[in-house]
């Protein structure tokens, strides 16, 4: 089997090809997808649970919980902590990214 | 109060307007600001008078209804960080259009990008404008001063701050009010539980019982404002509008520019929603102290529902704190009609001016910013045109709802093709822009809260559509004409640059660093 080439040193335009087909970016894609897929999927069901539970099932969302604080205040509320807690979780991962991007850039050079 | 308050962003403004020379300063303050620091801007972008002023009285008048309002506002952040803040600042330079024309042929893209950003900033800003119009009358009570002079009055002032500032004076204008939005709605939430005794659960047992109308409302349940048959399909399409439409706000983009890097403008988002979210909890407070505290009639007779958050500040601790309040929501106006301003200026100027009649060059130096100067004003005049047309009963925080749904059906379908679609290209791109952009605006003409029979709509007839909000419509309308224009067009060019986009989008490489100073 033949070995590539290896790359002129700093070449004078980048090879944009060549690096999007690269083992290393194709699996820094892959990763990111990996997370943000699913995780935009969670957000978003989460997020339009609250106005569809609210318009077909109004019964549910008045049952009180503590005292006259309703099921539907403490989801609306649940909102809130759900974001953060999915931005924190992305930051942890976007960390990860950024690594793999930094190997990336120390390859090409 | 006030006028201190005026002196003091003038100040700012003056002397950023020393310190920033050239393009890259005026439109994106030298691409130095910190993380937290851009966080907070954020944060003070997106604390709108819809927010402090709209969500408030929203809630004062129709309890659980407005909070869903608030909810959505913060989580459609989500979509912000995962998925366009950091392609967005890989492969931009000062706007939108630049991220679309690295793959697409810049001069009908960028036309066409730079109207519908012009469009959504207008929507924004009447918002802003009918807000500080309500404050300023009521401020000014007695002086004979009527809403349209402190419409137009507040407007002019405001515009001139950009005009001479630039975006190095409307970050810190921003991160200021930002910090004394923060401290008012704390105090002033503080105030309400003190007026409760501290009790969280008479608190909500008054929410439970709202005398409103000579009845007795339960203000945490849904249904006061979003009733059958349409409610809950509205509130979908509000919810859309919002999920999708921040993403796309021009004047929210825009600060990721101003940021050294992709990592330096995620940790930014993450700053923001931490803020925002803060201060909708708190903003509950406010909504439903003024509901029990004031009770809507009171509000009703004594300013109008924007006004909600300002008249319990008078009612809890006088009027030297109402003078206060009222300060930090008009600095708040300020300070997002200053950011609007820039970026509509900055998209007309950079994308159409210098990049579409005058084919990427400038003819003399400072031209772009003089442009953006001159467009600043247009937009200005145009939006305290409508506000004064609209009138102060529209709810501010319904009205920045509509500008959402104009960026969600516009502006996100070509943004996320452009970044993740392969085969998308130039037809796609006008196409999606115009389907999303006349769609929405097609709508929102024909919806309940423009056509009606009474009175108060300015087109006397049964509306023709009938959701308040035309996301649900109007955003697939956006995606399906991205879509099928790109499948009338073909565009081998687009196809291969996707390579590029793609690695420059995730991983930094090329894209605009920070100015040295």
């Amino acid at each position: 089997m033949l070995t590539r080439p290896v790359p002129p040193q700093n070449p004078p335009t980048t090879d944009w090809q060549r690096i999007e087909q690269m083992a290393e970016f194709r699996q820094l894609i892959a990763a990111k997808r990996r997370f943000i897929v699913p995780a935009c999927l969670f957000f978003c069901s989460y997020y339009f649970a609250l106005p569809l539970l609210v318009g077909w099932a109004p019964e549910l969302m008045r049952t009180r919980v503590i005292g006259p604080v309703n099921v539907a205040y403490l989801f609306a509320l649940s909102q809130f902590f759900m974001a953060w807690i999915v931005a924190l979780l992305y930051v942890r991962a976007a960390n990860g990214f950024d690594r793999m991007v930094k190997s990336i850039l120390e390859r090409l050079k | 109060m006030f006028l201190f308050f005026i002196a003091i962003t003038l100040g700012v403004t003056y002397w950023a307007a020393r310190r920033s020379s050239g393009s890259t300063a005026y439109f994106a303050a030298g691409r130095n600001i910190t993380g937290w620091q851009n966080g907070i801007a954020v944060a003070g972008d997106y604390m709108s008078a819809a927010s402090f002023l709209g969500i408030a009285g929203i809630i004062a008048f129709q309890g659980y209804d407005g909070f869903m309002y608030s909810v959505g506002w913060l989580v459609a952040y989500l979509t912000v960080l995962l998925v366009v803040a950091e392609p967005l600042r890989n492969a931009g330079k000062y706007t939108m259009a630049d991220v679309l024309a690295y793959r697409l042929r810049p001069r009908p893209v960028r036309a066409m990008a730079s109207l519908s950003t012009l469009t959504v900033s207008t929507f924004y800003m009447i918002a802003q404008m009918v807000g500080a119009g309500s404050l300023v009358a009521l401020l000014l009570k007695g002086s004979g001063i009527g809403f349209n002079t402190a419409v137009a009055g507040v407007g002019i002032l405001m515009v001139a701050y950009v005009v001479f500032g630039g975006m190095l004076a409307t970050t810190w204008v921003q991160i200021i009010k930002a910090i004394l939005l923060i401290a008012g709605t704390i105090l002033l939430s503080v105030l309400v539980m003190a007026h409760f005794d501290f009790s969280l659960g008479s608190f909500f047992d008054a929410i439970a019982h709202v005398q409103s109308g000579g009845k007795e409302v339960n203000f945490l349940e849904p249904g006061l404002r979003y009733k059958p048959p349409y409610g809950a399909i509205d509130l979908i399409s509000l919810g859309l509008a919002l999920i999708f439409g921040t993403a796309g706000l021009p004047h929210i983009l825009v600060r990721f520019y101003t940021v050294p890097d992709a990592k330096t403008a995620r940790i930014s988002v993450v700053w923001a929603m931490f803020i925002i979210g803060a201060f909708y909890i708190m903003t509950t407070f406010l909504g439903f102290g003024a509901a029990t505290i004031l009770g809507g009639d009171f509000i009703k007779t004594h300013g109008g529902i924007n006004m909600s958050a300002p008249l319990l500040a008078q009612r809890l601790a006088g009027d030297i704190f109402f003078a206060f309040i009222s300060s930090i929501a008009f600095a708040t106006i300020l300070a997002v009609v200053a950011g609007l301003t820039i970026s509509a200026s900055t998209s007309f100027a950079h994308d159409f001016y210098t990049n579409v009649i005058h084919h990427g060059r400038e003819h003399r130096p400072g031209e772009e910013v003089r442009v953006a100067r001159i467009t600043a004003f247009v937009v200005g005049a145009v939006s305290i045109a409508i506000a004064i047309l609209l009138g102060p009963g529209f709810n501010v925080a319904f009205l920045v709802g509509l500008a959402f749904a104009v960026a969600a059906s516009a502006n996100l379908p070509v943004i996320v093709f452009s970044i993740f679609w392969k085969r998308f290209n130039t037809s796609g791109a006008i196409w999606g822009l115009a389907a999303g952009l006349l769609s929405s605006l097609a709508l929102i003409v024909v919806s309940p809260a423009i056509m009606g029979l009474d009175q108060t709509h300015l087109i006397h007839s049964m509306p023709w559509f009938p959701l308040e909000n035309p996301g649900i419509v109007s955003i697939p309308i956006g995606f399906i004409g991205a879509w099928i224009g790109t499948l009338l067009g073909n565009e081998p060019e687009s196809e291969e640059k996707f390579a590029e986009m793609e690695v420059r989008a995730n991983t930094g490489l090329g894209a605009e660093k920070a100015a040295a100073h």
